[in-house]
């Protein structure tokens, strides 16, 4: 660093002196060939990061996320080419999957349980919160729960499905304890609710909110809920993991 | 396909949503250029603004403020650090120390004037290189062409830090573009 008046040379270069400052930059930028040469540098270190390719937009499916058009007031509507299309869709996966992979019904998901799980995963992201055990063992997460519910919850190690299991704490669901499980995916948490449900298995149903995915279904006399930021894609991968491994 | 199912909402949280659209989502790029700055690579950016969009959702009702874009991207950048301290805490600390890293000297050489006519692929390189610290404050600068002040309150720090950072980041990159030296990936955090 050869002058002082250097150290105002980016705040010039940025608009950010004022007027005297500036203009005092200016004699000094005629006067020297050294700040004069840096300035012509920076000037094209400008210009050269102002290259569009730099700027990188979100992508479309990020956008269409967040653009979602303001949800129905009534009930949902859906054109009936796409409910026929949805109609094959589901046709073809009950030909090629196991049965419980069936998406859709609007009103599966009760609107309250959705809400609850939602906030209880908001909570749980909040700092010091998400975990009451913290472990990668399902031997250690399961005792952990022992004398804390009125029953054994179901703790599952999906690492290998890439869902690495975190660890586990207690949450309420509609006024009672139940199991919240906590499982990663890249820097992403998903909560997985459970309690004991009566009645027969139920099909796994998806509920979307801002961004949330919420996936509800009824499995052996447990009723699960999981709940992450993650796609939806990715997050029926998880239950699909999550039921599909013996425990 | 999608086969979801939208939940009813209240009117005032429908309100709140078109708020939300209209004040928020136009920074959507924004959030997503300074995310992917940040975490270089295109799935975490996507992690870090879906988390961010919806804090900001979720604190919408706090912001009084009269510029979303720097709300947002505030958002964004704490979405960052608090994302990536839960999932690798070894590298929440950054390496950067502004004393370790005196100013080189600016003066120009030949060479450095021929090399900075530079491809998009190189000045990519040389930015993801960049200790997080100077990127950010460059990045807000030269891509979002936020003012001091504006980066200021982003990132939390005082005006004569962001100037001092943008100054060093500057040339830092210059550097980087000029040499090329290969021990600039010790910077590499991946």
């Amino acid at each position: 660093m050869t002058c002082d008046e250097s150290r105002l040379l980016h705040a010039y270069l940025d608009d950010e002196l004022d007027a005297a400052q500036s203009a005092q930059m200016e004699r000094h930028l005629a006067a020297c060939p050294v700040c004069a040469a840096a300035q012509r540098e920076h000037e094209r270190l400008r210009k050269a990061l102002a290259q569009p390719e730099l700027y990188r937009r979100a992508p479309d499916a990020l956008r269409r996320q967040w653009e979602a058009p303001p949800a129905p007031v009534a009930a949902p509507r859906r054109h009936p080419v796409a409910l026929a299309a949805a109609a094959g869709f589901i046709g073809a996966l009950l030909l090629s999957t196991p049965a419980w992979l069936w998406l859709a019904r609007p009103d599966a998901a009760p609107a309250a349980v959705v809400d609850e799980a939602i906030s209880g995963h908001l909570r749980s992201l909040q700092p010091q919160h998400l975990m009451d055990v913290v472990s990668t063992d399902q031997h250690t997460v399961k005792p952990w729960f022992e004398g804390k519910l009125d029953f054994a919850p179901r703790v599952k190690e999906l690492a290998e499905e890439g869902f690495p299991l975190a660890g586990g704490r207690l949450d309420a669901i509609g006024g009672r304890s139940v199991a919240a499980l906590v499982y990663r995916r890249r820097m992403h948490a998903i909560n997985l609710y459970q309690w004991p449900a009566d009645g027969a298995d139920t099909p796994q149903a998806i509920a979307r909110r801002h961004g949330y995915t919420v996936i509800d279904w009824r499995q052996g006399g447990m009723r699960f809920v999981a709940v992450s930021d993650l796609n939806e894609g990715e997050l029926k991968q998880f239950a699909l993991a999550f039921d599909n491994t013996p425990h | 396909m999608t086969i979801d199912a939208p939940l009813l909402p209240h009117r005032a949280e429908a309100a709140a949503n078109a708020r939300f659209q209209a004040l928020v989502l136009p920074y959507l790029d924004a959030a997503y250029n300074l995310a992917h700055w940040l975490t270089r690579n295109d799935a975490d950016a996507q992690d870090v603004v879906q988390e961010a969009m919806v804090r900001a959702l979720r604190y919408f009702d706090s912001f009084h403020g009269t510029d979303a874009r720097v709300w947002l991207l505030a958002i964004v950048r704490n979405t960052f650090y608090t994302l990536r301290a839960r999932h690798a805490p070894e590298l929440a600390r950054d390496p950067l120390d502004d004393e370790a890293h005196p100013l080189i000297d600016p003066g120009p050489s030949p060479e450095s004037v021929a090399l900075l006519a530079v491809d998009v692929g190189a000045l990519q390189e040389a930015l993801a290189r960049l200790p997080e610290t100077w990127r950010e404050v460059l990045v807000l600068r030269e891509l979002e062409e936020c003012s001091y002040k504006e980066i200021a309150a982003i990132t939390g720090q005082k005006m004569g830090t962001v100037m001092s950072r943008l100054a060093r980041a500057r040339e830092r990159l210059r550097e980087e573009l000029t040499h090329r030296p290969k021990e600039g990936r010790r910077h590499d955090l991946r």
